[in-house]
């Protein structure tokens, strides 16, 4: 089956992209990335603590996979580009997540900010995701700005509630004609297979693998999940119907 | 001299060099990023930069996110 993602001009072959945040030990990183055979990987830009000894993750992520750094932290446009900017510096290449926060409490996206962060990114010929509340409007803006995705969430970020938005990000995947990228809130391999299901072109998942008790096979599983969300959506789900409708026949034997 | 240092007031010496101090810190220039005075200061300017007083520099490197 002829079934591409691609996105800044790459083809993507895994559907799920994954979050390297809260892990237990960075050294898991790469049987992780391996076993979700995830080719996008996220990272968060930091200052350095010169206190501390800390370690360059880098070094976890294979050479082969796209570097995605978001722009976590940024509590408007101006720092979001600003985090962007340094990301690229690094040389890592020119995908950037946009993630623009002000909420504390449910670190919800701001769409606003989001859109104008991407508007400027994208004329400075970054690959744009950003991350959002999944509006119709606002991601017809994103799209008209030049995003390469939308990043719409299922549910607060770390949350593991799964796809609470799920009708908002069923009308994105029904509206908007560029990738629509489930992020965040999806807590388990069934809540990806669900997205996928639904027609998501991709999830990004972290916290529900980084949590798990066995994060690499949490990873596999995730990666059936999604290979099994996308084909059932490729091949049409038969239809739901009110009453039983027999799948054996009932005639032609005791009556 | 006082230089700002990932938003702390740091003592260096007069003639620093950014790739001194870096090297100082025990960082691999490979690992990093640098914001220097608010502009992103690419990897091949590095060896240019002198520190002055009150130069505001940011270091940063990737860490685990999502």
């Amino acid at each position: 089956m002829d079934d591409k993602l691609i996105i800044g001009g790459r083809e993507i072959i895994s559907r799920l992209f994954i979050g390297t945040g809260k892990f237990p030990a960075n050294r898991i990183i790469p049987d992780v990335v391996r076993m979700s055979g995830a080719q996008v990987v996220t990272v968060a830009l930091r200052r350095i603590d010169f206190d501390s000894d800390e370690e360059n993750m880098l070094r976890y992520i294979p050479k082969d996979c796209i570097l995605m750094p978001n722009t976590s932290g940024a509590r408007n446009a101006e720092e979001a580009v600003r985090i962007a900017r340094l990301a690229r510096a690094s040389g890592c290449g020119n995908f950037i997540k946009i993630e623009v926060i002000s909420d504390n409490r449910y670190l919800l996206p701001d769409n606003l900010e989001t859109i104008k962060a991407t508007e400027i990114l994208v004329k400075e010929g970054f690959i744009v995701l950003p991350y959002m509340n999944p509006d119709l409007m606002d991601a017809r803006r994103l799209k008209d700005a030049g995003a390469a995705a939308v990043m719409p969430l299922g549910a607060p970020i770390g949350t593991n509630k799964g796809l609470k938005t799920r009708e908002m990000i069923k009308i994105l995947i029904d509206e908007i004609d560029i990738p629509v990228i489930v992020d965040a809130g999806i807590g388990k391999p069934s809540d990806a297979c669900e997205a996928m299901e639904l027609g998501a072109d991709a999830v990004l998942v972290n916290t529900a693998i980084a949590t798990a008790g066995d994060p690499v096979v949490m990873a596999e599983a995730f990666a059936n999940a999604v290979i099994a969300g996308r084909k059932a959506y490729l091949s049409g789900l038969g239809p739901v119907k009110e009453y039983a409708e027999a799948s054996s026949p009932l005639t032609g034997f005791l009556r | 001299m006082f230089i700002t240092l990932n938003g702390k007031q740091t003592e260096v010496d007069n003639g620093t060099t950014l790739v001194g101090l870096i090297q100082s810190k025990g960082l691999e220039p490979e690992s990093i990023v640098v914001e220097y005075n608010y502009e992103v200061l690419p990897r091949e300017k590095w060896d240019s930069v002198v520190l002055k007083e009150n130069d505001n520099l940011e270091v940063l490197r990737f860490v685990g996110g999502g």
